[in-house]
């Protein structure tokens, strides 16, 4: 199998095994590129053993659990490995928590997360793989979750 | 069984044996909704009634209710004459609502709203209906009517007529009943059919719904049939809802053929979907039902506050 070139990051991050297409989803949660400050990497469409992935690579930057968390909505089998001097220094699964706060917002117009109340929107995870989740309050389904990551 | 203090949101929320206990003691509630004896278990007690939408039937029984328990009631029929008007929250006004009364009812037009109003009040919340969401007094009240009728629930041949899409009272109806394990029917025109959920609700309990669009067809085993009223704002123009409407009006012509027992139910308000000709028979149980809201309240009232029963 030919190997991909893409050049060795020292520190940072690997997004692996992304729903393949779904990487600009990934980089939209990233705000990449307006909040860029080193290079990253994109592969899409990849082969990997599992059927095409796609990849990202970010440099100089791990992620917090909100991000990880609203990639797991979009990409469910993705991992996540910090690279710490060229190195895979952890790997981490995406898994959703059983309940999501204040990622995602509630695609119902008339729903009272989506007024003027001093509430996040929170949603129950009712499975992660796909991801199906409903709303705390209106207990609707959102209908494209990729379009409602806040 | 210990509700004292409990929230009533959604039908969902509460397990069989819960919907037993309330309708067992809503059953015992009937001599005092009918003012032929008289309770004061809930002396003392305010309820907070918020309306934030119309509603003749939910909020009079409710109001009704509270009253025959000896409470008393607060509140208002009409947001306009709110501060809501002039941009509160509705957090902040559930927060005055918890601090001047012992029970919260609210009816609001978001999806939603009463969920969020449990998350800001101490006292319990009741929920008069949210939106197009839930509405769990009145299914509790058509189980009450549908067990009292017909001594069980289980085991009844139940049509679902009209507004299956976006009727706010046949969604929980459905897997309410399939909790007991009926037999449905769901009968709309197409553009109006029972979702895929609620279809999966009702599997995941075990019962398979039957489908048509053949009103007569479907009425024929029925022991209950129960209608809800088809709105003009659902289609798109005068001709096709004169036509649906006439298709599903029941009369006296669409009942010769049905069961002598059959009862016909609906949430009421009613327009033309039934035939006031059918008032007077004996099928007609809308208005019982209508009634039934008093006692079903008066027990979730009881028990929420902690009124001996
Ligand atoms: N220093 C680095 N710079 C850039 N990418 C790296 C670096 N080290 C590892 N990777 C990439 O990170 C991912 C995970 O690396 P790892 O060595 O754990 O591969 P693996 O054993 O195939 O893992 P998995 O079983 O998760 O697929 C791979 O896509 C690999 O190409
Ligand atoms: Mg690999
Ligand atoms: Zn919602």
């Amino acid at each position: 199998m030919k190997e991909l070139k893409i050049p060795l990051i020292k520190n940072g991050t690997v997004i692996d095994h992304i729903t393949s297409g779904n990487a600009i989803k990934v980089l939209r949660i990233l705000s990449i590129p307006q909040n860029l400050s080193s290079t990253v990497s994109v592969a899409i469409n990849v082969k990997g053993h599992l059927g095409n992935k796609d990849i990202v690579k970010v440099e100089n930057r791990e992620l917090d659990t909100s991000e990880v968390d609203k990639i797991a909505l979009i990409a469910p089998k993705a991992t996540i490995n910090i690279i710490r001097n060229y190195e895979v220094a952890e790997k981490h699964r995406v898994e959703l928590p059983s309940e999501i706060i204040g990622i995602v917002s509630c695609s119902n117009p008339t729903c009272v997360s989506n007024y003027n109340e001093p509430v996040k929107s929170r949603f129950k995870v009712i499975n992660k793989d796909p991801p199906q989740i409903t709303c705390y309050y209106c207990e609707r389904e959102p209908e494209d979750i990729s379009e409602r990551i806040i | 069984m210990d509700f004292q203090g409990r929230d009533i949101i959604s039908i969902k929320d509460f397990s069989k044996n819960e919907i037993n206990f309330i309708l067992n003691n809503a059953e015992k509630m009937v001599v005092y909704a009918k003012g032929k004896k008289y309770l004061n278990n809930l002396k003392g007690h305010i309820l907070s009634s918020l309306f934030f939408e119309p509603s003749t039937r939910t909020r009079l029984s409710f109001e009704s209710s509270m009253n025959r328990l000896g409470g008393r009631v607060i509140g208002f029929a009409d947001p306009t004459a709110t501060s809501q008007k002039k941009g509160e929250s509705l957090a902040d006004t559930i927060r005055m609502a918890d601090s001047y009364s012992d029970a919260i009812v609210i009816r609001h037009p978001q999806e939603g709203a009463a969920r969020l109003a449990a998350e800001f009040a101490e006292v319990p919340v009741l929920n008069a209906g949210d939106g197009a969401g839930r509405h769990p007094t009145q299914c509790l009240l058509d189980l009450f009517t549908i067990k009292s009728e017909k001594k069980k629930i289980e085991g009844n041949n139940i049509v679902l007529l009209g507004d299956l899409k976006y009727g706010r009272t046949v969604h929980s109806l459905a897997y309410a009943l399939s909790l007991y394990g009926v037999h449905l029917t769901f009968v709309s025109p197409d553009s109006l059919k029972m979702p895929n959920e609620v279809l999966n609700e009702c599997e995941e309990l075990g019962v398979q719904p039957k489908y048509t669009s053949n009103l007569e067809k479907s009425i024929k085993n029925a022991d209950v049939l129960y209608v809800t009223r088809i709105q003009k704002e659902r289609f798109p123009d005068a001709e096709e809802y004169n036509q649906v409407v006439g298709a599903y009006k029941v009369d006296k012509n669409l009942l010769k053929n049905a069961r002598k027992n059959l009862v016909i139910m609906h949430p009421l308000p009613r327009i033309t979907e039934i035939d006031p000709e059918i008032d007077k028979t004996s099928h007609a149980l809308y208005f019982k039902q209508a009634f039934n809201g008093v006692p079903v309240r008066m027990a979730l009232l009881s028990l929420v506050l902690g009124g001996k029963l």
